[in-house]
């Protein structure tokens, strides 16, 4: 038998222009626990999800060897036959359904088709005494701790005889006391020969447990470091992770004058009762007129939360701690009445939560400013076409028509609509959050270089970003946050890729 | 040869738009072949429009709750209900011009009372308005309990369900009024295509070439003449008609042409993006509940007339015609899309339906089949259609 129970060679994957991985080396020791690091869109889950069979075979390049057999899965189920279990950061339990039940779901325990669950009961209880979980297997999973519940996920996996178990950002939900149970467990199921892979952020905990770790960017391998020869270092990982150059694709900006604080948030929290947690905790930070503000972190740092938060609370979230615009307190309810203060925020998430995509260009570009181009409630359609095909002329939209269909159009002309959307309802503060995320390289430009000629009319910028890039190319100042605490502010002379990776994974 | 490649594109383009009418025509003259001319009567497609009317009402009101994402399956017995009391109202001698505002307001406050429980409880539509259909169905037992049938004999009232405008004079036969109210509107149409066209071309949207505009405004101009003529050979337009397009002109200005219309669609095509761009969901959300309640006052209020009488079973199965309506005619279940105008040609359609079937004496049995086959085409074609698009 090979040392290697796991090794994956070559491995390029390429989704409609874009590479996501190319070449990709990875070999994982029989009874390690081995740590997947790399920045966001890196390609550690589209490795993970090639290693599953999400992507079937035929689909990537290059082999995949698991227990000294070349495999070619076709289905997740394939994986899952040859001992391969992935846990995902979405947990995939069902919460109106017992601990036992979604131990043994799509694997019951029966026999002539009627379900034994008695058994399954009797073996659920041994099952989660090896994970630790000291819980009744007939609780619901929704009664149960986002921890508790990870555990079952374990125990799920236990049940099918796992021989690798790959954990997708196990402790980002976790408080601390949970996410310590877990690297233990973690080193008991190592004891008992289970092999470990597990993404994380946080390289405290990577330092902390691995035997190895593979440092994926911009989807290729960087290297492998090895605990034993005591190459897992924070500063090394770092060095590996980020370190690409920044090329000149940031435009020159006019000379900068920063006026009053457009914006401040004193002690400001908010606490997202659905998932029970605080998304972001005794925040404080400021935006001057003119300026850019970057918010730089990893996924799930609570940037979004936070910036929705301010733009109206659009989440529900209970609130807590003092918002000033201009100098006077802010409360709002509505996302309108932020808009109406002159707060504008571009979503993240275009398709999701963005844009109409099966309406046309001018209609989304007039959808938050309707009443600015209407009389008595009815709408002004000449003047809507002129704002539209304003728009289309100077964020450079590039479509025949803007009655084009939104949906139709590419990524980056779906982001000038959102950013023409925004820019009609004339905002003083203009948060953008990840505003050039799955755009090339022209667009990225384009989008640079009307933030600069905003900030020159005197606008200001929130700029929430996961590429470390266009934070350090784009901010006049940078606010670093992980688990929705803001953990350090940067001048723009302070910041380097070094010192945001080092705050982000605290 | 260039007007025919034209013609084929145009149609390919809007197959979604047209799709509908090219079926309602196929539908009407196969049922004339059929019936050999009978259906094309004037005084069967006059009592066609009549039947279809309080179904269309409901069905234009329907069309914008599933816009929204929503259901209303209370609106049949509500439309049952709201009739009986504009009977019991009349019965004690309340002047019908009061007992139309009246029973249209009550619609509004019913269906606000659904859109409280969806938007501000978060009930889920369906359960929510399944209440409401036991809840009215039991409201119009308990009204009609003692009396039964509640015999309606005012005459301005019935009017609406049966009468005609009236005539000024009759031309060869023909009934003046309406003609000159076919002719305004053939007017008016052409007056306004043409100026939307002089917009499109201001604008360098696309247009047809001129030839193809001038045969399009011949066709649907020669369309309209026709069933003005159809019409103002019986006893001309009735009351239903008037009020029909009446609904059809304000509903159709209304989700075009104003800022509420557009929340509308925006909240149907994205909410969260809607809410995000500052549109209050729960807003629209009650706006629609109240406008499908006053719509349902509407639909009783035609029933009611048409009948002459309020029954205790009144408006059973309305809400499915409706819904049933507003599907064939395109609004779709994923929310965002639906025209007023498709929602009523839906209902002319199912009426049609029905009409044919019953003047070529096809029992009542395969009549239930072939609509359902039709309702099922409708909606595979509008699948069909717009994953061609896509």
């Amino acid at each position: 038998m090979s040392e290697y129970i796991l090794e994956m060679n070559q491995i390029s994957k390429e989704f409609p222009g874009v590479k996501a991985l190319s070449n990709v080396n990875f070999k994982v020791g029989r009874g390690e626990i081995h740590c997947l690091v790399g920045e966001n869109g890196a390609g550690k889950s589209t490795l993970m999800k090639v290693l599953s069979g999400v992507y079937p075979y035929g689909t990537y390049e290059g082999d995949i060897v698991f227990n000294g057999h070349v495999q070619r899965f076709n289905k997740i189920s394939d994986s899952v036959d040859v001992g391969i279990a992935i846990i995902y950061q979405e947990l995939a339990l069902f919460p109106d359904l017992s601990v036992y039940e979604n131990i043994f779901i799509n694997n019951e325990i029966q026999s002539g088709g009627v379900l034994n669950w008695n058994e399954a009961i009797v073996q659920s209880k041994q099952l989660l005494e090896k994970v630790k979980l000291k819980v009744n297997p007939e609780t619901l999973i929704k009664d149960l701790g986002v921890g508790k519940q990870q555990l079952v996920e374990i125990a799920k996996a236990l049940s099918k005889e796992v021989k690798l178990l790959i954990l997708d950002e196990p402790t980002a939900a976790l408080n601390e006391n949970d996410s310590e149970n877990l690297l233990d467990l973690l080193r008991v199921l190592k004891e008992q020969g289970i092999t470990s892979i597990m993404i994380s952020h946080k390289l405290k905990e990577v330092i902390a447990i691995a035997d190895k770790a593979t440092v994926l960017r911009d989807g290729e391998t960087m290297c492998t470091l090895d605990a034993s020869k005591g190459e897992i270092t924070e500063a090394a990982i770092i060095k590996n992770m980020v370190g690409r150059e920044i090329g000149n694709i940031y435009p020159e900006r006019a000379e900068k004058v920063f006026g009053e604080k457009i914006l401040e948030l004193i002690n400001w929290s908010a606490y997202d009762s659905k998932i029970g947690r605080h998304v972001a905790k005794d925040v404080n930070i400021h935006v001057k007129q003119g300026e850019i503000v970057g918010i730089a972190g990893l996924m799930g740092a609570g940037r979004t939360e936070l910036a929705q938060s301010i733009f109206g609370n659009a989440k529900n979230y209970k609130l807590q701690g003092d918002l000033f615009v201009d100098g006077m307190p802010a409360n709002y309810k509505h996302t309108s009445d932020a808009i109406k203060a002159g707060i504008a925020y571009v979503t993240e998430d275009r398709k999701g939560n963005g844009l109409f995509l099966l309406q046309d260009i001018k209609n989304n570009i007039s959808a938050g400013n309707l009443k600015g181009i209407s009389a008595n409630g009815i709408v002004n359609e000449n003047e809507e076409i002129k704002v539209a095909e304003e728009y289309r002329t100077s964020l450079g939209i590039k479509t025949p028509s803007i009655q084009q269909l939104v949906g139709n159009l590419s990524g980056g002309n779906q982001q000038k609509v959102s950013l023409g959307k925004w820019l009609f309802v004339s905002p003083k503060l203009l948060i953008l959050d990840e505003p050039t995320r799955g755009i090339d390289v022209g667009a990225k430009f384009e989008i640079y270089t009307v933030m600069n000629e905003l900030i020159a009319k005197g606008m200001s910028i929130i700029m929430v970003s996961s590429e470390l890039g266009e934070i350090l190319g784009m901010s006049d100042r940078v606010y670093v946050m992980a688990e929705g605490e803001i953990k350090g502010e940067l001048s723009s002379e302070e910041a380097s890729q070094e010192k945001i990776m080092q705050l982000a994974t605290q | 040869m260039n007007l025919l490649k034209e013609a084929q594109q145009v149609i390919k383009h809007n197959i979604r738009d047209y799709g509908m009418y090219i079926a309602l025509f196929i539908i009407m003259v196969t049922f004339t072949i059929l019936t050999d001319g009978l259906f094309m009567s004037s005084r069967n497609i006059s009592n066609l429009l009549d039947a279809s009317g309080y179904i269309a009402v409901l069905a234009v009101g329907v069309m914008l709750v599933i816009v929204i994402r929503h259901i209303d399956l209370s609106i049949g017995f509500l439309a049952g209900f709201l009739g009986a009391i504009a009977a019991i109202l009349l019965l004690n001698g309340v002047s019908v011009f009061l007992v139309i505002p009246i029973v249209l307001v009550l619609g509004v406050l019913a269906g606000s009372a659904t859109g409280f429980l969806v938007a501000k409880v978060g009930i889920p539509a369906f359960v929510a308005t399944l209440a409401g259909w036991l809840i009215y169905r039991g409201a119009i037992l308990l009204v009609t309990e003692k009396s039964g049938t509640i015999n309606v004999d005012d005459e301005a009232f019935n009017a609406i369900g049966n009468g005609y405008i009236p005539s000024i004079a009759q031309v060869g036969g023909l009934h003046l009024l309406s003609l000159l109210i076919g002719a305004t509107g053939i007017i008016l149409y052409i007056f306004s295509a043409i100026n939307n066209r002089k917009n499109k071309i201001k604008y360098n949207f696309d247009v047809v070439s001129k030839p193809m505009f001038i045969i399009q405004l011949t066709f649907v101009s020669a369309i309209i003449a026709y069933f003005t003529w159809l019409l103002a050979g019986y006893n001309g337009i009735s009351w239903t008609v008037v009020i029909i397009l009446l609904v059809v002109i304000v509903y159709h200005f209304v989700t075009t042409k104003t800022v509420i219309g557009r929340h509308i669609y925006a909240v149907g095509s994205n909410p969260e993006a809607a809410h995000l761009s500052g549109i209050s969901v729960s807003k629209i959300t009650f706006l629609v509940f109240g406008s499908m309640g006053m719509l349902s006052g509407l639909s009783g209020i035609l029933f009611t007339a048409r009948l002459q009488s309020a029954t205790t079973t009144a408006g059973t199965l309305f809400e499915l015609d409706a819904i049933a309506a507003a599907f064939v005619g395109g609004v779709s279940a994923a929310g965002g899309v639906g025209k007023v105008t498709g929602a009523v040609i839906g209902a002319v359609v199912m009426a049609t339906l029905t009409n044919g079937m019953n003047l070529m004496g096809v029992g009542i049995a395969p009549q239930y089949m072939i609509r359902g086959g039709v309702l099922a085409l409708a909606v595979i074609f509008d699948v069909m259609t717009r994953r061609q698009r896509a």
